[in-house]
């Protein structure tokens, strides 16, 4: 069993790709002795025998080829940004997942959307399949100022609507900004390649329904936001 | 220790009242529920547990830990954990603090690995691996983290582990990095070391194994990084898995020089 977990790192794989490595080193290698493209291969191996399925996450799932995934991570690895016109490339793969609503109706009701800005539960190994998830909003960003217990990984919402001059959100005027921000959350990543943030409606984390609550507590004149 | 589990209780009172006070009064009060986190901590009781065992005569061989080598020589246990994980020539692998000791387990007590790999938090040999690793690294409380690099095995693991520090994944697209990646940043309240340089002494890797207020418990790092990942939406990482080796062989090197403060208490 040990055996089976423990392959990477074993004298007999790294030694010998080292030797090989060094025979026939020329650019790009390291310290290390072996290439970046060899490092990749390597993590990939490490993650496949390090990784098993638990309650209602499967490693198939979460550890699959996104092109998005594997392209900010390979950004962060190299410690730079992705250039423009791959940026330009995912945003416009992200795009095209963002579902709109059916009836045109983008705002539902803030009081559950702050419920649900409030809630962190949802898709762990110990939540249960079916559950209702939470948006994690609270986690990183700044809404109600009622709330103190927020995060600070993404910017303070708190005015929201009122610093985009939101009056009336179903007015002509109010349209640009409302669309953006229901496509924000559905899918971040269609306006930012590499956003911290999660694609709420593309992963199927948040309902539609749940989304246009959301959009309302950050739109909604009347929701505490915009007080 | 009755004094302390009144205490711990009264902590447990308090946070639950917190979101019942007035705005100014709840940080106030966060401030001295963190304050009071620093007198006392029931780590002892782990670090008493794990000396106990490593001099015990135990498992199918009957024998003690007393001749286990963490990296610097059968025995000696002042200053190992301050240069794990590193590589050993006798297994041919990179191993923390936790495998190592499954490894000593095995070879020298004879106690099956599966048990602790297998293992439930908190119970069985897991949890006497917990209380090793709690004692071993309060032997080497104060001194400065100084994972070795000589060894190509230890300079690949770093490099395998700093790409799943940025490794993207699971339904919510999240790294290590996506918390641990820049400085001054929190989750709700709870500050985030940023782990991809040094985050100073006692933060972040020099301040686990830990015991946690909220869950009355011992972590390790492996249980640290378990829970890390549950949280971060990704499958579970195995005990003692390769990935939670090179993490920690990339966090542990990135803290050269910080002073370890482990056993510590959190929340």
């Amino acid at each position: 069993m040990m055996k089976k977990h423990r392959i990477a790192f074993t004298a007999a794989t790294l030694l010998g790709a080292t030797s090989l490595l060094v025979a026939c080193a020329s650019g790009g290698v390291d310290q290390t002795g072996m290439s970046s493209a060899q490092l990749d291969a390597l993590t990939r191996d490490v993650v496949k025998n390090s990784f098993q399925d638990k309650g209602i996450v499967k490693v198939s799932q979460a550890l699959g080829e996104d092109p998005t995934d594997q392209a900010c991570s390979a950004a962060d690895v190299a410690g730079h940004p992705l250039s423009p016109e791959r940026a330009k490339e995912i945003e416009a793969l992200n795009l095209k997942t963002i579902q709109w609503p059916a009836d045109g109706k983008y705002l539902g009701d803030w009081k559950e959307g702050e419920k649900i800005a409030q809630s962190g539960r949802g898709r762990t190994w110990t939540d249960k399949a079916g559950a209702a998830n939470g948006g994690n909003c609270y986690n990183c960003h700044q809404i109600d100022k009622k709330e103190i217990s927020f995060g600070t990984i993404g910017p303070s919402l708190y005015n929201y609507g009122k610093q985009r001059g939101v009056t009336d959100p179903a007015s002509p005027q109010a349209q640009e900004v409302v669309k953006y921000t229901w496509g924000k959350i559905w899918n971040s990543k269609a306006y930012n390649a590499c956003s911290n943030m999660p694609r709420a409606g593309t992963e199927g984390i948040l309902t539609e329904a749940q989304v246009r609550d959301i959009v309302a507590l950050l739109l909604d004149p009347k929701s505490p936001v915009n007080q | 220790m009755h004094a302390r589990s009144l205490c711990l209780a009264a902590l447990g009172a308090l946070a639950l009242a917190t979101p019942a006070l007035a705005q100014k009064t709840s940080v106030q009060a966060i401030e001295e529920y963190r304050e009071m986190l620093q007198d006392g901590n029931p780590a002892d009781l782990f670090e008493m547990k794990g000396q106990d065992l490593w001099s015990k005569k135990r498992g199918p061989k009957n024998a003690s830990l007393e001749q286990c080598d963490l990296g610097k020589g059968p025995g000696v246990v002042k200053g190992a954990f301050v240069e794990l994980p590193r590589w050993f020539a006798d297994t041919g692998k990179v191993q923390d603090l936790e495998s190592r000791l499954v490894t000593c387990m095995s070879t020298l007590q004879g106690i099956d690995p599966n048990e602790v790999i297998k293992g439930a938090w908190g119970k069985g040999e897991r949890a006497n691996t917990t209380a090793l690793a709690t004692w071993i690294a309060s032997e080497s409380k104060g001194l400065r983290m100084n994972l070795p690099q000589s060894q190509p095995q230890e300079r690949v693991a770093y490099e395998v582990g700093k790409r799943l520090f940025f490794l993207r994944g699971g339904s919510h697209d999240f790294a290590c990095a996506s918390c641990h990646g820049e400085d001054g940043k929190r989750i709700r309240l709870q500050d985030l070391p940023k782990l991809t340089g040094n985050p100073g002494d006692g933060v972040g890797f020099s301040a686990w194994p830990a015991y946690r207020v909220s869950s009355g418990e011992m972590w390790s790092m492996q249980h640290r990084l378990n829970d890390c990942y549950r949280q971060q939406r990704f499958p579970e990482p195995i005990f003692g898995s390769d990935a939670t080796i090179a993490l920690g062989v990339y966090m542990g090197v990135n803290a050269k020089g910080d002073k370890s403060a482990a056993p510590t208490i959190k929340r």
